[in-house]
């Protein structure tokens, strides 16, 4: 399964970032390969519709998981049409690595 | 009797917007008054997303009519997700997630690419209201004009242009602009032959005037500016327009009666005869610059 996270950095060890259509970068994390990849994100500097361009990358990396901070309400519909399962509410006080930790660890639902 | 004087000096109609950068200056009232010194004109209310003008003009509503713009929509049996409309939209409007195309109308321009550049015939136009246009006329024979956007809708540009459409030959049409220098307001202002920017006396207001000044220079649409709200300590915005050489039309001073009777939905003009011969100057004022800045390009 792949997870993708909204980042402020293109590493493991990078801040999580509250937003989702202009976030710097999606690390996509493979759990079965326990590896991971970094994406730019290119809705980071659209004028507008950056959420759901955010999420059409999100659904061409096949990720199933999307962490997160906040979703808009367009990118929302684009996700929920694509399956997507968004956990949202995360800060920016936490890594990637810890953010997929505390989703691996069944600590959200 | 200025109106027959534009008509035979420049045998065409006036278009006089009225606009602002900073919201709350008094555009309406400016407008309004205006409209109330001015015989046989004809009044617009572009500013759709939050109209007013119907307030101040109480209009008899005579005519409403309902306004669409084009969206696509997709044949699910002949698509096979190419993307390729995904891809010649510039507005994001599409999205493609792999086993079919989302539409998001809100971000659409009605452009028609992704119909275009379609290679299967999948996409076609279909109607979406966007909102109401409303005509009628004001006692004293104005003709009144605006516009109302559905709530939820992003863009008020389609609408704002079916209200500019409906500006009359031969008169003295105004156009009561909504806040800001983006898209609505250069619509507006760029279908005038003279743009009146209304501020007020603050820090803000002389932020977003020159703001608006830059805009209408870009447009090349010949201006001046009314200080509403006018307080003589405040120097900053008197100063600017003296350094830019720009015209300062009109001072509004700021007086609690105005206030009073505005919110009581008087317009200055009519209750008080002072202000009434301070519109018709501006009138006189605003035809001179017209027929100035004219005369300049040819």
């Amino acid at each position: 399964m792949k997870i993708a996270v909204t980042s402020q950095g293109g590493s493991m060890d990078a801040l999580l970032s509250e937003r989702f259509g202009r976030c710097p970068y999606f690390v996509i994390y493979n759990t079965e390969s326990a590896k991971f990849n970094v994406i730019t994100n290119i809705g980071e500097q659209m004028q507008g519709g950056a959420g759901p361009k955010a999420a059409e990358l999100v659904i061409k990396e096949n990720a199933q998981v999307l962490l997160t901070g906040k979703v808009g309400d367009k990118a929302k519909d684009v996700l929920d049409r694509a399956n997507i399962r968004v956990i949202d509410g995360f800060g920016e006080a936490i890594s990637v690595r810890v953010a997929l930790e505390e989703y691996l660890n069944n600590k959200i639902e | 009797m200025w109106d027959t004087l534009i008509n035979v000096e420049r045998g065409q109609e006036l278009v006089i917007s009225i606009a602002s950068g900073k919201g709350g200056t008094g555009k309406t009232t400016v407008a309004t008054g205006l409209v109330q010194t001015i015989e046989n004109c004809s009044y617009f209310d572009c500013d759709v997303e939050e109209p007013n003008g119907h307030i101040l003009l109480q209009p008899s509503i005579e005519q409403t009519e309902k306004i669409y713009k084009p969206v696509p929509a997709i044949n699910s049996d002949l698509c096979n997700c190419c993307g390729k409309c995904v891809d010649v939209c510039e507005f994001n409007a599409l999205i493609n997630i792999k086993f079919d195309i989302v539409i998001i109308e809100e971000m659409c321009h009605s452009c028609g690419a992704c119909q275009h550049y379609c290679p299967h015939e999948a996409l076609s136009m279909r109607r979406k209201e966007i909102g109401e246009l409303r005509k009628g006329n004001t006692g004293n024979g104005v003709l009144f004009v605006d516009g109302v956007l559905k709530i939820g809708e992003p863009s008020a540009v389609p609408l704002i242009k079916k209200v500019i459409e409906r500006v009359k030959p031969d008169v003295v049409n105004v156009l009561d602009s909504p806040p800001g220098t983006s898209c609505p307001m250069i619509e507006v202002a760029k279908n005038s032959d003279y743009c009146v920017l209304v501020t007020e006396s603050t820090p803000y207001g002389l932020h977003d005037l020159v703001q608006s000044v830059d805009v209408l220079k870009a447009l090349r649409i010949p201006f001046g500016v009314v200080i509403n709200k006018f307080e003589d300590a405040f120097k900053d915005i008197v100063d600017y327009l003296e350094a830019n050489d720009i015209d300062l039309l009109m001072t509004i001073p700021f007086d609690r009666k105005i206030a009073e009777a505005y919110s009581s939905g008087k317009i200055p003009a009519i209750f008080n005869n002072e202000e009434r011969n301070k519109f018709e100057e501006l009138f006189k004022r605003i035809c001179s610059k017209v027929k100035t800045t004219g005369a300049e390009v040819v």
